[in-house]
């Protein structure tokens, strides 16, 4: 198999749950992931005779400025439809879902070299879950309903099938999500399920434009996996047609304990859904002023935010890629820099040392004002690296400033006079020219005498007493 | 003192503030009456007389301190395709029994705040699909008039239970006639109000964009009333209107100088009897003698209307029936082999012939392939019969026509082809596609049999429809009779 003669054609469908207080049709809170089952429920979501939905204007505006976001075109007119099927996890037999006239259309999203498109962001409902007692499910004696998540607000967003790799398709959904947590629509969490990602692969003979039969991957929960996933299945369809077997368009799952992909419903025969508009919903009139006004209290959009950071300070455009990725790691950086740290050293630890500690949030971690002290410290060499990472360390989840804990822990000026002088009288010997400028009346030339004391002694001397001893000799 | 299981609300309400009579009182007269009646009419499924008992109670309180809502004492059935938390509801379905719901609709809950006694749930088509009662998945219901008829339907227990003097007033839901036909076969008052003007909330959806719910009484003020009183904004129905409820306004101020549209093709249907014409034609000559001019105008497309009427109406159907699957509520069939046999099994038992053919309708007509064909097209001809009723408005205050082309027919007459009881709506149905009121009053007889006058207006012009109907009840001295079951 020569993956180079295939070419990897990937679009993404990615379900998000907006940030909302309450349900897409009812006023039930939303529940936390370990609520009892059922526990979050009314006559509404659980399809009881009788009841309507009613519109979350919360959930609309969060989809409204996502779509703004993703430089999406937004209709003046949108409606909700019917989406017929019954499972025992949909309790009204439909899901509310958007089809013909989705609340917006063709829109991009800029992933590092590469403009994806998106096709559409529209709003639905979730469903429930299903708990099969017994070990597997055509097995199972008993299955369990929880409706705690039906009705829980999704958007859909759907690439256009412009994504060529399994690095492609994480570097997406990581951009869709520094996005969404960027705008404040949803917190993204894919380990808590508020974002899917569900790819739908194919490979092509490199140079063909024909598409080739695809599959779609679900239950994929991490980034890591959604890599490992598509590069599973992209094998996989690659050794089948290279052994002259076809690939059978369906829906395939990702085992992570098994760390590959399996069949789970065949599509041969497309499911009709029966859309319809959803007569209990009046169409929605989406007020352009309304757009605008959402448009206008959008915060700078990562992609605006890489093009300022090597803008304003010249950061190498990877770096700022890096920055930008990640809403809290740009504004820890933007604000130590403005406390003072020094652009580059900053970049520098903040890829090199804030974000390989972080686990997706540093807001509470380290604050700018400690970066920027810390650093200072460590440019004006009253730390050395090794220091300066141990006091990053110890000030790490503190409020404790960086100066006083590297003072207590003995990281700074610790070093006796004694050593102090004898590296003066070193470096008397090897920088005979500056000491003599210095005698002669030019006094700038202490900095670098001090400059080379301290490195003489280790690295660690308070460059105070460094300074006061070498002026004291000097001076003699 | 005369019979108060005869009266009308505001002769009761009288009674009540002179305490002639205690809503308690009242309430025992009609368990009497339902006690002597209803073995042969059949209008109630189940009586809820320990609820009654309690309203009724707590009417008397309020009447004593003062504090009584409008409709304090008022004995009143409810059609049992509306959510009453507690009481078994079942859309007159086997599929629901034993389902009680754990909330009230809005409707009946603005009525029970308004001092309302409920006196029991009242039979209907299953799920409110048919046009004579015999659909229910319990009995079917007698007409008062003659026990071997039919009440009409689907709200043929709400009506008989008025005309048999079981209830002051009642409940319906009205999707393509089923309040205004049985109040017509059953000889008494009967509204359906615009779409959007009562919230849909605790009605057990047939057609979501159809449905509607509206009173039947003993007079058209009554009647105006329990409208009022059920009226306006509900924050739980999204397509419950915002808009001033205004549906009195004018009530008594006459016909004069009206105008009154007369469309020939309501006078042209298949099946209009000869002494359904004739009676209506007197109604018409009364209207014209009280002031109104009659105009002649035309609904062209009223012959496609049924036809858009079976297709949208079942469509609908098929999707809010799919709730009724066993899993969380009412008739769960046991013993199935998979999740799909345990559907078919539920279903197959549950619902009865005619929702099972209305439900493989729609799931055809909203089938890929066929959705352009018949759904699309249904709605189209939906916007060509609203543009009918606009054209005629622009030249007419109110339609009036017949209600029913037919009086109330023998049971078992027409249950072996759906067709025929089809065309039962053929009159009413136009105002449910174009979302317009409607009221039915009696207006004569024809073989010993009632006959109802409908006026149509435009939509939230219900203050017209009950403005008209009104001088007609005044001009013809026309008193819902309570019949007498032999």
């Amino acid at each position: 198999m020569r993956a180079v003669d295939w070419e990897v054609v990937i679009g993404m469908e990615v379900h998000v749950q907006p940030t909302t207080r309450t349900k897409m049709f009812c006023s039930c809170a939303i529940a936390p992931l370990n609520a009892p089952p059922n526990t979050h429920t009314c006559p509404v979501c659980l399809g009881l005779p009788g009841v309507l939905p009613v519109i979350n204007k919360s959930a609309v505006e969060a989809c409204l400025k996502t779509a703004v976001a993703l430089n999406c075109e937004i209709p003046r007119h949108t409606k909700f439809d019917r989406k017929n099927y019954m499972y025992p996890d949909l309790p009204k037999g439909y899901q509310i879902s958007q089809y013909d006239l989705p609340m917006s259309h063709d829109g991009h999203l800029e992933v590092g070299e590469r403009r994806v498109r998106i096709r559409r962001v529209h709003l639905e409902e979730d469903t429930g879950k299903l708990v099969h007692a017994g070990d597997r499910l055509h097995k199972a004696h008993e299955s369990f309903v929880d409706l705690n998540r039906a009705g829980v607000p999704l958007m859909e967003i759907v690439s256009e099938p412009d994504i060529r790799s399994a690095e492609e398709a994480r570097d997406y959904a990581m951009a869709l999500r520094t996005m969404l947590r960027t705008i404040g629509a949803s917190e993204a969490d894919m380990e808590k399920g508020q974002l899917r990602a569900e790819p739908n692969i194919s490979v092509r003979r490199t140079g063909t434009t024909e598409l080739g039969v695809k599959t779609e991957l679900k239950n994929i929960n991490s980034f890591r996996n959604l890599h490992r996933a598509i590069d599973f299945e992209v094998k996989r369809q690659i050794e089948a047609l290279e052994s002259g077997q076809s690939v059978k368009q369906e829906t395939r799952g990702w085992s992570d304990a098994e760390q590959r992909t399996f069949a789970q419903r065949t599509k041969e025969f497309a499911e009709d859904y029966r859309y319809f508009p959803e007569p209990d919903l009046p169409p929605l009139e989406l007020d352009p002023a309304w757009i605008e006004e959402l448009r206008r209290a959008l915060p700078e959009l990562p992609e605006a935010r890489r093009a300022r950071l090597v803008a304003q300070y010249a950061l190498p455009l990877h770096d700022a890629s890096l920055i930008a990725a990640e809403r809290e790691l740009a504004d820890l950086f933007e604000g130590a820099v403005l406390a003072g740290a020094d652009s580059k050293l900053t970049a520098n630890w903040v890829i090199g040392e804030i974000a390989p500690r972080g686990g997706g949030s540093f807001a509470n971690e380290i604050t700018p004002h400690q970066l920027a002290q810390l650093l200072g410290l460590l440019s004006s060499r009253y730390l050395n690296r090794d220091n300066a990472q141990k006091t990053l360390t110890a000030i790490w989840n503190t409020s404790d400033e960086p100066e006083s804990v590297a003072t207590q822990k003995g990281w700074i000026g610790q070093v006796h006079d004694d050593v102090i002088e004898n590296a003066i009288l070193e470096v008397f010997e090897t920088h005979a020219q500056a000491v003599a400028d210095y005698r002669s009346g030019k006094r700038q030339a202490l900095g670098a005498l001090v400059r080379a004391v301290r490195a003489a002694a280790g690295g660690n001397a308070d460059p105070s007493r460094v300074s006061d001893l070498l002026r004291a000799k000097l001076d003699a | 003192m005369s019979d108060p299981t005869h009266l009308t609300i505001s002769e009761l309400r009288q009674l009540l503030d002179d305490r002639e009579l205690s809503a308690q009182e009242l309430l025992g007269l009609h368990l009497e009456r339902i006690e002597a009646a209803d073995a042969d009419v059949k209008a109630f499924l189940r009586l809820t007389t320990a609820k009654a008992a309690e309203q009724a109670q707590a009417a008397d309180r309020a009447l004593r301190d003062g504090t009584a809502g409008p409709l304090a004492g008022i004995p009143m059935a409810v059609k049992d395709v509306l959510c009453v938390k507690g009481v078994e509801t079942t859309a007159g379905s086997q599929i629901l029994k034993g389902f009680k719901p754990p909330y009230t609709g809005t409707a009946v809950q603005r009525l029970f705040d308004a001092g309302a006694v409920m006196l029991g749930v009242s039979n209907c088509d299953e799920f409110a699909m048919g046009s004579s009662t015999e659909n229910s998945g319990y009995f079917p219901t007698h007409n008062p008039w003659s026990l071997d008829r039919v009440p009409g339907g689907s709200s043929g227990g709400s009506a008989a239970a008025v005309a048999a003097g079981e209830a002051t007033f009642s409940l319906g839901s009205d999707t393509g006639g089923s309040i205004r036909q049985p109040a017509a076969l059953c000889g008494v008052i009967g509204m359906k109000p615009t779409y959007g003007r009562v919230s849909r909330y605790g009605l057990i959806a047939f057609a979501s964009s159809l449905d509607q719910i509206g009173p039947f009484a003993r007079s058209v003020e009554d009647c105006a009333l329990i409208l009022q009183t059920m009226a306006g904004h509900d924050p739980l129905d999204s397509t419950c209107a915002d808009r001033p409820n205004d549906v009195t306004r004018g009530l008594h101020d006459g016909v004069e100088k009206m105008r009154l549209g007369v469309p020939r093709e309501y006078f042209e249907v298949e099946g209009m009897e000869p002494g359904v014409r004739l009676a209506i034609q007197k109604a018409l000559n009364t209207l014209e003698s009280a002031g109104a001019e009659l105009v002649d105008v035309s609904l062209p497309h009223t012959d496609y209307g049924l036809a858009a009427y079976y297709i949208i109406a079942p469509a609908e159907c098929s999707s809010n029936l799919a709730r009724f699957d066993g899993v969380r509520y009412g008739m769960s069939e046991q013993d199935a082999q998979n999740i799909t046999d345990a559907y078919m099994r539920t279903r197959r038992k549950g619902f009865g012939a005619e929702v099972r053919r209305r439900v493989m309708l729609g799931t055809y007509a909203l089938s890929s392939g066929y959705y352009d064909a018949y759904y699309l097209k249904a709605q189209k001809v939906r916007t060509l019969i609203k543009q009918d009723f606009d054209d005629a408005f622009a030249n007419c205050d109110a339609i009036v026509s017949g209600t029913s082309p037919t009086v109330a027919f023998p049971i078992g007459s027409k249950t072996q082809d759906p067709l025929s009881m089809y065309l039962c709506d053929v009159l009413t149905l136009g105002a449910n596609l174009a979302g317009l009121p409607g009221i039915s009053v009696p207006c004569g007889m024809s073989e010993g049999l009632p006959v109802g006058l409908q006026v149509l207006t435009p939509q939230w012009r219900e203050d017209i429809a009950l403005r008209v109907a009104r001088a007609y009840e005044l001009a013809a001295d026309m008193r819902v009779e309570v019949a007498l079951v032999d």
